[in-house]
Parts: C-alpha cells; structure tokens; sequence
C-alpha cells in the first residue's frame, strides 16, 4: 500500500531496521536503527514484527503526507511531530487518515525519531535488510537519505489496524533522553594498548560529542588518552567499539561502523548503552564507566527481558 | 609448539581469538583454519565470523550461548586446529587496464622507483597476492605479497572521488577500490570486474579465506568488451586453483 509521500526529507531521513547481519567478513557494515530500542517498541505499537523497517528521523524538517488512511507511531527523540499542525503524542498508536500531514517541529530531547507503520515499511531487501547504508549507496530507497517525491509503501497489517489503537505504552518504558549521557564499556579488546593513566583519564574525564559524528562514529572531545601505541595491525571492529586516535581523542563506532579498523580500541559500549548515544547529537557530553563482562550480560539480559514484557503488555 | 590464542573482549556479543600480532601467511592460515573449524562446529548462539589479519572476530548471543561455555568450545576446536584441511586455494583473476587515464599514477609510481611503467606493470602482474582480510569498504580486501620495488607513498591530498575498480597502491599494499570513494592511493590502473555488488549473494568476489588474486593485464578494447559483458551479467571472472610452491 503507498502509505505516504515524502514532501519534505527533512535534515536527513532514513529507512532502518535492525541491521543486516552476516556480510561484515565482505566487510559490509550492519547498519540499522542507532537507537534500536525506541524502533522495536514503534513497532510493537502498531502491531508489527519489532524487527520491521522504520523511518529514522534526525533533527528536524521531515514532513509526508498520507496517502491512505493507516496507523503509525512515533517514538525515540521528542522532535514534536505533528499531525496537520497539531501536536501528537509519542509512544502510541495514531490514527492517520489520507490527506493528513506529518511533521516535525524540532528537537526538544534526543536527536533521532522513528516512524513505525502498520504493516511496516517495505523496500527490497538488501542482503536480508531494508536498513539503508548511505556511503555504500545501497538498502532502503536507492541507498540514499529520503527526498521530496520518495513514496513510502507499506505491507500488509497482519492485525487489525483499528484494535492496535487501543494500545498505550506504560509511562515506566518511555526513556528520557538527556545531553549528559553515562554509557557502561566493557574494556579491551586492545586495553593493554594504553597507560594506567590513559586508562584513568578515560574512565574519569567527561568528553563533548563533536560535529564530526553522523551513523558511522562520533569524534569526541576531552582531555588526551595516553597510549602505548595507537596503530594497531588492522582488525574487526563493531558498533560501540571505541578507537583512540593519534590525537588521543576517542571516536565511538555507530550503527554504520566499518567492519575493520586500525587504531587501538580502548573498550567497547555496552549494547543496551548504544541507544542512549544513538539519541546524543553534537555538544552533548558523554561518560564511560567500567563494567564487567559478567555485569554487562546481567545489563542485556534485563534489557531485553524488558521488551518482552513491553510485548506481552501491549499484546 | 604453537602458543596458544589470546581471547579479547569485544563488548558485551563479540569476541576476538588473536593468534599473534604480525602480518605473515602462516598466522593467517591459523585464523583460516579456526573459522572453518568454529563454522563447521555450529555453535548454537555463534552469530557471525570475521576473519582478520591475526584474529578471528567471533559475534554470539550471549542470552544463547555464555561466555565461558563459547569460550571452553573455542579452546576445544583451537586443539584441532592443527589437523584441519583447509579447502583448495583459489586464484582470482582480475583483468585490469593500466595507466592512461584509468591509471593516473602509473608514471609517477615507475619514476618513484626508476622503473619505467612497463616493469612497473610487469611487476604488479607477476605475484598472486593473498587475501588477508575484506574491510574497511564493502569488498576492499586487503592483499599481502607486493613487491617493494613498485613501492610508493599515498598522495598528500587524497582525491576527492576515485572510480569503483580502481587498482592502487599505498606503501607497500596494493588494492582494488571496490566502490567509489575518497582515497589517497597511487592509482595505477583500473578493472572493469564488479567485486563488490550488493544484489548477490555473497556479494563480493572474493572470499577473504581462501582466495589469491592475480592482476591480469588488458587492453582499452578489452576492458570496454569486459565492461558491457558485466554490465549484462554475463561475464564469469576466471578462476583457477593455486600452484603451490
């Protein structure tokens, strides 16, 4: 079904699910949502599979028009989106019915919206995922960010659209997303890599996300980490992998993270921390703490025995 | 005998078996070796592979599988390691135009090594050269085993778009652009081969465990006759298994 019309692409809109898993030994990236908790919850909203392909919305200016009448949810950042100039709410299902538009005001908490339509969005797979890789140039519409004229089809609902309307997300789930962001790191794999010190500065300073971030990685900004070495022979990296530059500036992999890599890695983001950075945009600031292996598998275990709750709830 | 691996943490779902820290062939028929060995063994909760270098990067669930169970399984297979039979090696050949326009820097490489651009090609053409690993940009694969005396440094000021299929060389590596992009490599000639292409499966050309690649000089005419053939889907790069020795 054509769902909508982009009319507006907004600063740069999008098609994401949860990755496309299985290629990063061609060195294809993963890609996929930068905050996937706030994707599979939107999902869930309207009665898809969590896993289905989303509008990922960065900033502000996106704006479609429906072209049937559908149910869609918006979670993720707060970038007061609209419905024909009013505000809507976010976290739950809303009526859309053809002819409405869909809008964006602006960010007032996070950085990143999605969009999740009733049957969910559909584009040819790409090596098993609609995620879009922009410097790859392929996945989601042409393997590009949206533009005026882009038409947003969509599968059929396996629910009944109408029953989804009822569903409300429990105030407890909804996440507040705050410019200081404290991320949990599991240390290595290249730990030894860096002084005590460097180590300790790492762990102790706060560091300002810079402008040089986009889907790929975010250089940040702080005091200098000490290194032994910062060149390393070149092996795998993956989303929440943190480089050390030869600066001594971290820079954290995102969802678009090159499968290889030659800097030394410092530590890695725990995955449920990802989120929250996936919603940090430039001048915001960031904090790492250590955890253990064992204490970040305890953290994933929670948090996706968290959605399955949220899944039985909104069921 | 060979030291044991050392198991690094990746974050909380990844997981990377380093065999050593040098760029040799032997270390990386050891992580070979392990990734056919963990692959067969079809560990319930083993997500994904990524042979490097000197490590296999090993991605798992860790609802599915823990730690110290993948981690016992992964020592277990490493004991075995030594009697696995590695599948036959493949040469891959890459038919590439030089110089000229699809080759920019093929004069400067020659005069950076008193070389005239013939022996440059000459020596490019002459070595099958190992795939190490596939990163960085989908279907980049990094290749070991070129010769210093072709040599040269990366330009100062990377070019802003170098076409998909451009052959170069950076230091002491040589390398096929598998997609359009920025880059700092001596351009020295180009192939009209796609190794990088999303719509199949796998999508690249090359398989980053077993194969070689061989440049294989041609001319303009050829590389246009290539060029409509891949373009139709029709062309079939050649393949042959490694003379060893």
């Amino acid at each position: 079904m054509k769902a909508f019309e982009v009319t507006k692409p907004g600063f740069f809109t999008t098609i994401q699910d949860l990755g496309r898993w299985g290629y990063q030994m061609y060195g294809i990236p993963v890609s996929g949502a930068m905050d996937r908790r706030s994707l599979r919850i939107a999902n869930l909203l309207v009665g898809n599979d969590e896993g289905e392909a989303c509008l990922e919305v960065t900033v502000y200016g996106l704006e479609l028009k429906a072209l049937n009448d559908t149910v869609i949810a918006v979670t993720g950042g707060d970038l007061t989106p609209l419905r024909n100039g009013e505000p809507i709410p976010m976290w739950q299902p809303i009526r859309v019915r053809k002819g409405d538009t869909i809008s964006f005001r602006g960010p007032k908490s996070g950085c990143r919206a999605y969009i999740a339509v009733s049957g969910g969005i559909d584009v040819p797979k790409v090596l098993g995922s609609r995620s879009t890789y922009v410097k790859g140039k392929f996945g989601g519409i042409e393997g590009r960010p949206l533009k005026p004229g882009d038409i947003i089809e969509t599968k059929e609902p396996t629910v009944d659209i109408l029953r989804v309307l009822a569903r409300k997300l429990p105030e407890d789930f909804i996440p507040k997303f705050k410019p200081e962001v404290n991320v949990r790191v599991v240390l290595g794999p290249q730990d030894d890599y860096f002084t005590e010190n460097g180590i300790k500065t790492f762990l102790t300073s706060e560091y300002t996300i810079t402008v040089k971030s986009d889907r790929m990685g975010y250089r940040l900004q702080g005091p200098k980490i000490e290194y032994i070495e910062y060149n390393i022979i070149s092996d795998a990296c993956t989303r929440g992998s943190i480089q050390v530059l030869g600066d001594g500036m971290p820079v954290i992999l995102m969802s678009d993270a090159q499968t290889t890599g030659g800097y030394a890695k410092i530590a890695t983001v725990i995955t449920p921390d990802m989120d929250l950075l996936g919603q940090a945009k430039p001048g915001d600031k960031v904090r790492f703490t250590q955890v253990s292996i064992e204490e970040a598998h305890t953290v994933l275990r929670k948090y996706e025995e968290e959605i399955k709750k949220i899944k039985e709830i909104l069921q | 005998m060979r030291a044991q691996s050392r198991l690094l943490l990746a974050g909380d779902s990844c997981i990377a078996m380093e065999f050593g820290n040098e760029i040799s062939p032997e270390l990386n028929r050891m992580v070979r070796r392990m990734f056919f060995l963990v692959k067969q063994a079809d560990i319930p909760g083993v997500l994904e592979l990524v042979p490097t270098y000197r490590s296999l990067y090993i991605y798992y669930d860790p609802l599915r599988i823990r730690l110290e169970d993948l981690k016992r399984k992964l020592r277990e297979l490493e004991r075995k390691a030594d009697e696995v039979e590695l599948p036959p090696q493949r040469v891959v050949e890459i038919p590439t135009v030089y110089g000229g326009e699809y080759g920019p820097d093929l004069d400067f490489v020659a005069k950076y090594n008193n070389l005239t651009p013939e022996e440059v090609v000459e020596i490019h053409t002459s070595t099958d050269y190992l795939v190490y690993m596939i990163g960085f940009t989908p279907g980049f694969a990094y290749l070991g085993g070129m010769s210093k005396r072709i040599a040269a440094p990366r330009l100062e000021t990377p070019r802003v778009r170098v076409p998909a299929g451009s052959v170069g060389i950076a230091g002491e590596q040589t390398g096929i652009y598998p997609i359009e992009s920025p880059g700092g490599w001596r351009i020295i000639g180009r192939t009209p081969v796609k190794i990088f292409d999303p719509t199949r499966d796998p999508p690249v050309i090359l398989q980053p465990t077993s194969d070689y690649v061989r440049f294989v000089r041609i001319s303009e005419e050829e590389f246009h006759r290539i060029k409509r053939l891949v373009e139709s889907g029709e062309y079939e790069v050649s393949i042959r298994p490694l003379r060893e020795g």
